[in-house]
């Protein structure tokens, strides 16, 4: 990953009247890079797409693009293209009419915009739509006109703003591995906002995760899933146990009253932390072989795996396994040291948020 | 499971009963007693096309005319004032929809007669406008009972019916397709003429539509600002039922203004769906 800065986003702010919501974020986008805003709605993801995209302007703050600072510029002057939530299509007009809109804005011969029209519905597999209208279109096929229509202008970036929110998930799951494909066809960078964290880890090369307008973690999709920073993360994606805890010493902590090793240190002693454990990195064994003993209290088969909940210590420990354990059955919880991840515990809400710069 | 079909079918027409009977009693047959006056001699009622041919009369023709004229000039007024209007309300994002509406509709509550009596006072020789012009020792207007003080009356009263299905349709674009028309690249002015006034048409077209057809037939307006000096054709037609009392030249004359209105909206709405417009309606 050694590409450079495309995008720059510096000290941006901002406010809808008292409302902050975003607040100094500090964001740099690399060349090629998929990379997800990804919250809960009313984060601030979408309105740091928009700034990107020109449709909002900061309060405070810079973006810069490609060295350039761009904040002031409308969205015609800049060199990215957005896919909007909804398609945004222009329904007066026929599919290759809105593929050729931005081609015929920059006056390009006829000849060009023809052979585009071609290349990007073949690109988007919908050869042969060039006359139908986009109101006899699905929804799939219409977010892959929406596409087709930006990638035509060759943008160095494209926006994406949570493009298959609207799509079944059957459909939405098939689009995943198409937008994959497009980005490493185009080779361009995509800047993708969504609320899904199945998608963002599917998809990304990074993921941003935001909460009230600030990041709460910048990283991976590997990293953010199995090294949260914070509690946030941790419940925001995917399922987990998030317990209050006790770091003892280093390498020690205590969970509901039970020492349990693990590999952090440098959290000083007896310092209250939080610690995240993922359910299928549970290991229910024999009561006299766990760290903690209890009982499974609920049963549900998943298909791919179990989901139990085990009664241990006053906690329901959510438990994913392939092995069934009956419910009423005393088990033992055994957790591997480096499947413990300890997080610092937010003193306050502020810190909670901000706690991203280390 | 056909029986309970049948019955269920039986229940709706039962339910419509009401609106067909409506519908026949002043819709359907006015009309065909229209057409049956309209083509029939007023003397033995044998069938004769002379009540139509009355239009070529030169007074009848003048008045047609200048109906003509004066409707499509209030008619553009109308879409001149209702646009700048309508995207200005769009613009100003208010939460309430019928807020607007009320506004618009609020001097409608009054009586038409009324607010064209107003007009009256205020065109005067010795009305409002006049005296205001008096006091400022600015040369005085004479506007009344004459076509201008027609339109003015027209543009007042059929304005409303303008600016609500061109406002309805603009409030209807999804901002973020204007902002995909910016976002390809498109200014201000190429994003108007190329996404926001194509996507407008239906609601341009329906407010032609309930501007225009009231104007060209009415008598009221012109009767009342237009004095007897300014003869339109919707005036000549009542002429003829009301002091005449000759109905069947007053059909034959409404039959031909009838296909004039036909002609004129078909043009209008050649090939353009006026249905998302006029559904407001």
């Amino acid at each position: 990953m050694e590409q450079k800065k495309l995008i720059d986003l510096v000290h941006i702010t901002k406010r809808y009247g008292d409302n902050v919501v975003i607040d100094d974020l500090n964001l740099y986008i690399r060349e090629n890079e998929f990379l997800t805003l990804l919250g809960p709605s009313g984060c601030g993801k979408t309105t740091t797409l928009r700034i990107i995209g020109g449709f909002e302007t900061p309060d405070e703050g810079k973006v810069i693009f490609d060295g350039k600072d761009i904040t002031k510029l409308p969205p015609n002057e800049r060199h990215l293209n957005t896919v909007f939530q909804k398609y945004a299509l222009f329904t007066h007009m026929t599919i290759a009419e809105n593929i050729a809109f931005g081609l015929k804005i920059k006056k390009k011969s006829k000849q060009y915009i023809k052979d585009k029209i071609k290349y990007a519905l073949k690109l988007v597999n919908l050869d042969g739509y060039e006359n139908r209208m986009p109101d006899s279109l699905s929804g799939g096929q219409q977010q892959r006109i929406a596409i087709a229509r930006a990638i035509v202008n060759e943008p160095k970036v494209l926006l994406l703003d949570e493009p298959l929110g609207a799509l079944d998930l059957k459909l939405r799951q098939d689009m995943q591995y198409e937008l994959i494909r497009l980005k490493n066809e185009l080779g361009i960078t995509f800047v993708y906002v969504t609320h899904d964290q199945e998608e963002a880890l599917t998809m990304s090369d990074t993921i941003m995760v935001m909460n009230q307008g600030y990041i709460q973690q910048i990283g991976t999709p590997e990293d953010i899933y199995n090294e949260p920073e914070n509690a946030f993360v941790a419940d925001f994606i995917g399922e987990s146990n998030i317990l209050d805890a006790v770091m003892i010493k280093d390498y020690t902590v205590r969970i509901l009253g039970v020492d349990f090793p693990c590999d952090s240190a440098g959290f000083g002693i007896n310092k209250p932390v939080d610690v995240v454990i993922r359910p299928e990195d549970i290991d229910l064994v024999s009561p006299e072989e766990g760290t903690i003993s209890g009982q499974v209290t609920s049963l549900i088969f998943k298909g791919v795996h179990y989901e139990m909940e085990v009664l241990a210590g006053g906690y329901e420990w959510l438990v994913h396994s392939t092995d069934l354990s009956a419910v009423g059955t005393n088990v033992g919880i055994r957790v591997d040291p480096y499947d413990i991840q300890v997080m610092n515990k937010p003193e306050s809400k502020d810190e909670e948020a901000a706690n991203y710069e280390e | 499971m056909r029986n309970k079909e049948t019955k269920r079918r039986q229940k709706n027409a039962l339910l419509a009963a009401p609106c067909s009977l409506w519908m026949i009693a002043f819709i359907i047959i006015p009309l065909l007693m229209i057409v049956y006056y309209g083509l029939t001699k007023r003397e033995d009622g044998s069938i004769t096309l002379e009540n139509l041919k009355l239009i070529a009369d030169p007074i009848n023709r003048r008045a047609l005319w200048l109906s003509l004229k004066l409707s499509i000039i209030s008619t553009i007024v109308c879409v001149l004032l209702a646009y700048p209007l309508g995207l200005m309300l769009r613009g100003l994002k208010i939460k309430s929809n019928s807020f607007i509406v009320l506004v618009f509709m609020l001097p409608m509550w009054m009586n038409f007669l009324l607010r064209t009596l107003a007009w009256l006072n205020i065109l005067e020789n010795n009305g409002i406008l006049n005296t205001i012009l008096k006091i400022l020792h600015l040369p005085t207007l004479h506007i009344i009972n004459t076509p201008t003080a027609i339109i003015l009356g027209m543009v007042y009263n059929f304005l409303p019916f303008m600016i609500l299905p061109i406002y309805n349709t603009l409030e209807k674009i999804d901002e973020n397709v204007i902002n995909a028309a910016r976002d390809l690249g498109a200014n201000g002015k190429q994003t108007f003429f190329k996404i926001i006034f194509p996507l407008s048409i239906p609601g341009v077209i329906s407010g032609i539509t309930m501007v225009f057809v009231p104007s060209l037939t009415t008598f009221v307006i012109s009767n009342i600002l237009g004095g007897s000096k300014v003869l339109l054709i919707g005036n000549v037609i009542e002429q003829q039922f009301q002091k005449l009392n000759n109905w069947n030249s007053g059909s034959g004359l409404s039959l031909v203004l009838m296909v004039f209105i036909l002609l004129s909206m078909a043009f209008v709405g050649k090939d353009e769906n006026t249905g998302r417009g006029a559904a407001t309606w």
